[in-house]
């Protein structure tokens, strides 16, 4: 197996995870290691987790440290080919054809007819980008099935212009919420990593890290009243997207005076976002609050 | 534990990690050639100074299924640091995924040697078995034609994609172009699109408690034509507890799909906590993704013997996610029938349809008719 050259100053994990924390992301030993093992070997780097666990902020990240471009491919059900990869621009195309004088010939399958998608395009510029294909599963099985060939050789067929095979591995990062299972032959082609809800120590350093003013003791308390909720039955437990938000909300409310419970309490919305959710808690909500400020 | 195949020669250092790679295979995780190669790779650069960068190289290039994690660190600790713990037996069978939905040491028990079946016309079990066997019974016939005709009899919702058709809401710019081509570049006329349907995915949901036991082996016959029918279908039993049967059931052989299922399920003929049950599997979200825009068939008789409030609560949600809701029950067999316990008659409506549950034919014929409604 071909190893890629060592990515200048990355020589091993840890290197990665601290590069990474310069970056504002806290990697732990497990995403540090498959992140490194992907740039390595130069594999597709497969991140699952439950929402909000930081998948896609660990792509922006590792784009960060290596300096290059972000390409932000969304899926959705239905995503086709020319959504992700190309698309002639036919109005142009056929205006050239109508402007074209008579026995004169016009190659409309040239570069500017061509509208790249974030998949061509990163494998074009396979050195200055990191291509993030975000949230895979909510593809159907289709299109996985196209992202193969992708992922396999980093190559593209356009039938009007043969096979385009990128000069370099090109990063990419996929990421999935897990909605359903994605097919052994995708999972085989990466470097696979399952993120977790972080541990209570790294979740308030995260929180301290990425929201602006919060002192270290309502990130100790947003990580203990998380850390109750994932417990309960929601629809939509917390991720740490929302535990750095209600940090901050909970902050800000403080500093226009308000008694931290109360702040806790009026700003619950940033970190419960379901109507259901919130009515099941709102029986037990003063006891959750005072158990939380105390 | 099986053993792995006999290996050809290799460095010697490399031996015992691609040993490693052949006794997962052997333990049912499917592991390629070329993950493989890259676990030696990757063991290669990360030193390794210790053992926990090997199980990290392991996991990350092997991939193993997250349901299956803690059977494949003990298939590493066995191996790499030959520890006792050896994964437990059946292993290879165990649910994806199973939430006990409440611990009842009554209700848990599993039925040995008797089962009756007083309404023998559709499932006839002759056997006195020590466990619970599920036998197919004599209804091969109306769930071959019932998964022959299931593509074209489902409710389909619109879908994303486009093909190109005579008439539609916009230009298909694609195919005008080519056709142009074809003509130096004269538009003759243009091409239209539409959009494509798709057909909506399918959540059964089994009820296998006592009150229901002489409909579960039917009922499991009838989720296994299902699968085998149409492509987006999840299937799930619940009692006292819920257990995902989806994987099982996607084994062709019936008899053994349903053997394997009956081994999964192990609250036969318990009690009914519907309301439980609905809510544990309304709070996984991964679950809970499989109702949006689902056609929901719940198999149930409602008779709930929990809170009701908590069963109309969870199918109020349920619907909220899904396309429609039909709840077949056996009771409903008989056309005077009237939902009369508390939950039942609050949840009516919620339901698409409250219908005869009682034979696979109506079931069969019921789920056949669903896409020709066009209201709900």
């Amino acid at each position: 197996m071909a190893l890629q050259p060592p990515i200048a100053g990355l020589s091993s994990p840890e290197a990665l995870a601290e590069a990474l924390r310069s970056a504002l992301y806290l990697a732990d030993d497990g995403i540090a290691t498959a992140a490194f093992l992907a740039l390595a070997l130069g594999k597709p780097l497969l991140l699952e987790g439950a929402p909000g666990v930081g998948k896609t902020e660990a792509a922006k990240a590792l784009a960060g440290i290596l300096g290059r471009q972000l390409i932000r491919l969304q899926c959705f059900e239905g995503i086709d080919a020319s959504a992700a990869l190309y698309e002639w621009n036919y109005p142009r195309q056929m205006l050239a054809i109508r402007q074209a004088r008579e026995g004169e010939s016009v190659d409309i399958y040239r570069d500017d007819f061509l509208i790249e998608r974030p998949m061509l395009a990163a494998l074009r510029r396979p050195d200055s980008t990191v291509l993030l294909i975000d949230e895979i599963d909510r593809s159907d099985h289709e299109f996985e099935a196209f992202l193969l060939e992708f992922l396999s050789d980093f190559s593209i067929s356009i039938p009007e212009r043969g096979t385009l095979r990128a000069a370099d591995r090109p990063v990419v990062v996929l990421t999935s919420n897990r909605t359903r299972d994605l097919h052994e032959a995708l999972r085989r082609r990466c470097v696979y990593h399952y993120i977790p809800y972080p541990e209570p120590a790294r979740e308030a350093a995260i929180i301290m890290l990425r929201a602006s003013a919060v002192a270290e003791g309502t990130a100790r308390a947003v990580v203990h009243a998380v850390g109750l909720l994932r417990q309960e039955p929601l629809t939509k437990p917390p991720g740490v997207a929302e535990a750095v938000d209600w940090a901050e909300a909970a902050t800000a409310l403080a500093r226009t005076g308000a008694p931290w419970p109360e702040a806790f309490r009026r700003s619950i919305g940033t970190a419960l976002k379901d109507e259901e959710d919130l009515a099941l808690m709102r029986p037990r909500m003063d006891a959750f609050i005072r158990a939380v400020a105390a | 534990m099986t053993t792995p195949p006999a290996l050809p020669r290799l460095p010697a250092a490399t031996r015992p990690l691609v040993a490693f790679a052949g006794l997962l295979r052997a333990n049912g995780f499917a592991v390629a050639p070329e993950q493989t190669v890259a676990f030696l790779a990757a063991v290669d650069l990360l030193g390794p100074r210790s053992i926990d960068h090997v199980r990290r190289a392991a996991a990350a290039t092997l991939a193993p299924p997250l349901e299956r994690r803690e059977t494949f660190d003990a298939l590493f600790d066995a191996h790499f640091l030959g520890a006792a713990g050896e994964p437990g037996e059946d292993e290879e069978f165990q649910p994806d995924d199973e939430i006990k939905v409440e611990e009842e040491g009554a209700h848990q028990e599993i039925l040995i040697g008797e089962e009756i079946h007083e309404t023998g016309r559709e499932a006839t079990a002759a056997e006195a078995l020590a466990v619970r066997r599920l036998t197919p019974p004599d209804e091969g016939e109306t769930l071959r034609r019932f998964a022959r005709d299931l593509p074209d009899a489902l409710p389909r919702r619109r879908g994303y994609r486009r093909r190109s058709a005579r008439r539609g809401p916009g230009f298909d710019l694609a195919a005008s172009l080519k056709a142009a081509i074809r003509n130096d570049g004269e538009v003759m006329a243009l091409k239209r699109w539409r959009r494509n349907t798709r057909v909506r995915p399918v959540l059964l949901l089994i009820d296998v408690s006592g009150s229901m036991k002489q409909r579960t082996d039917a009922n499991l016959a009838f989720a296994h034509a299902l699968v085998h029918g149409t492509p987006r279908v999840e299937v799930f039993t619940f009692g006292t507890r819920l257990t995902r049967l989806t994987t099982v059931l996607k084994r062709r052989n019936r008899a053994r799909a349903l053997a394997l299922a009956a081994d999964l399920v192990a609250d036969w003929d318990g009690g009914t906590r519907i309301g439980d049950a609905l809510q544990a599997f309304l709070a996984v979200p991964r679950f809970a993704g499989y109702a949006r825009g689902a056609v929901v068939l719940v198999l149930s008789d409602g008779l709930e013997r929990g809170d009701p409030r908590a069963m109309i609560q969870a199918v109020g949600r349920l619907a909220a996610r899904a396309h429609r809701i039909d709840w077949l029950s056996p009771l409903a067999a008989d056309g005077a029938y009237r939902p009369e316990t508390e939950g039942l008659a609050a949840i009516r409506p919620l339901l698409a349809s409250l219908t005869n549950g009682g034979s696979t034919a109506a079931v069969c014929r019921h789920v056949l008719s669903l896409g020709r409604e066009r209201a709900a």
